[in-house]
């Protein structure tokens, strides 16, 4: 099968650059499948799984606590505020920052619209990783 | 003329001093290796959102409403320093170029007629700006006492640079940090960051093929999380190269001390065995004398 060139990149690191068969990425109006020859999008990302997919099957899954994706026809490139394998997510740390986040977002209820929406942002965020460390 | 007591003391602390400087020099280059690795690591991220910026800053750049981080306040009458400099001393002339480099801006942009705000990193800085121009320093960040500095760190800083921005406390920014070009040389730079300098190409790319992407959500809106996110890793970034030229310097400085405390070595060794011969003698020419009288 056709393959495209997959980069994550977090700002410590570059995590992955390989070529896969499809990626599935976690974009702010919806999953979205990335297959080679996609149309070229920006498009900016939440809290959520990115899966790879190679030869058939799913062979890596990332969590990405929110970001950018620039796709072009024969690339995918996320910039990933921050990149985990779902496999070293802890269960701990997950719920910690989403009891953190719920804290936040109860305290900006009354700050300005763009405050809040921050705010709701993180918590969603905090809340996919907690769902993802869960199915881990 | 020091007794050979004495010589003896200020050779062993001459020893200790250069054991100190060879131990920082080792520890200094182990770190520099760690500094130079983390900030590779960080360049493909900032390539690649240079990238992304230069196609989605040409699609917005022209509108109106375009966002400040990107286009300023539209004046250019208070400009906004931010020095990056070493938490600690004992590296060379590292710290005192950014400072002097500083000093030497602010004066042009004072005799141009702008008001000059500094916002400080690091610890050293600081101290040598705050002697010069106390008035000037609007805050200050350090990482004191931090084993590695993250990316959060530079988040931090960005997110101060950006609510200053919303509340019109300045309208140009630029950011002076020691650029790492190689392990002896670092060179103080002024990297403007506020208004954003949209790459040279962007009005070719804007009629090439970068233009045709599909934005998801709107680009405004993307931008609007794009620009901090930018401003962040442009500091994320001066703070690593600052750091792995702190110790580089720092590196270069200890190796010259602990080759300058080889010398003194050698030279009160001589001076230590040449008094010691010096007395034998006299002691002889005594004890012949002493003899022959009698």
């Amino acid at each position: 099968m056709a393959t495209f060139q997959l980069e994550l990149v977090s700002p410590e690191k570059l995590l992955l650059s390989r070529p896969v068969e499809m990626a599935v990425i976690p974009a702010l109006e919806g999953e979205m499948g990335v297959l080679p020859g996609h149309s070229p999008m920006i498009v900016m990302l939440r809290g959520g799984v990115i899966q790879v997919t190679e030869g058939g099957q799913v062979t890596d899954r990332l969590f990405v606590g929110g970001g950018f994706a620039e796709i072009t026809p024969e690339r995918c490139t996320v910039l990933a505020d921050e990149a985990t394998p779902v496999a070293e997510l802890s269960r701990a740390a997950a719920g910690a920052r989403v009891t953190e986040a719920e804290a936040a977002y109860a305290e900006a209820t009354s700050a300005p619209p763009e405050k809040r929406d921050a705010a709701m942002q993180r918590l969603l965020s905090a809340r996919a990783m907690l769902q993802a460390a869960e199915a881990a | 003329m020091p007794s050979l007591k004495d010589l003896r003391g200020r050779i062993n602390s001459v020893k200790s001093t250069r054991k100190i400087t060879q131990a920082m020099k080792m520890v200094a280059a182990a770190k520099l290796r760690r500094a130079q690795s983390q900030a590779e690591q960080a360049r493909p991220y900032a390539e690649r959102m240079e990238r992304m910026l230069a196609s989605l800053g040409s699609a917005v750049a022209g509108s109106p409403d375009a966002p400040k981080l990107l286009v300023g306040t539209g004046a250019d009458k208070v400009h906004l320093l931010v020095v990056v400099t070493a938490d600690r001393g004992l590296a060379g002339p590292f710290n005192t170029n950014v400072g002097r480099f500083a000093r030497s801006r602010i004066r042009a942009l004072e005799a141009e007629g702008k008001t000059v705000k500094v916002l400080s990193v690091g610890r050293k800085g600081a101290a040598f700006l705050k002697r010069e121009f106390p008035r000037h320093i609007v805050g200050e960040v350090t990482f004191m006492g931090k084993k590695r500095i993250g990316f959060e760190d530079a988040s931090a800083v960005a997110a101060r640079m950006t609510e200053m921005l919303e509340a019109g406390e300045f309208d140009v920014c630029s950011l002076v940090y020691n650029r790492f070009r190689s392990v002896i040389t670092q060179i103080p730079t002024d990297q403007r960051l506020i208004p954003a300098p949209l790459p040279e190409a962007t009005a070719e790319a804007a009629s090439g093929p970068q233009a045709l992407y599909e934005y998801e959500p709107a680009e405004e809106e993307i931008l609007s999380t794009l620009l901090p996110r930018n401003l962040a890793i442009q500091v994320y970034r001066a703070l690593l190269e600052n750091n792995a030229g702190f110790y580089g310097s720092q590196m270069n400085a200890m190796d010259n001390a602990t080759r300058n405390a080889g010398e003194m070595i050698k030279k009160l060794t001589l001076n230590y065995n040449r008094t010691r011969q010096a007395n034998i003698t006299k002691e002889l020419i005594e004890i012949i004398s002493g003899a022959e009288a009698v």
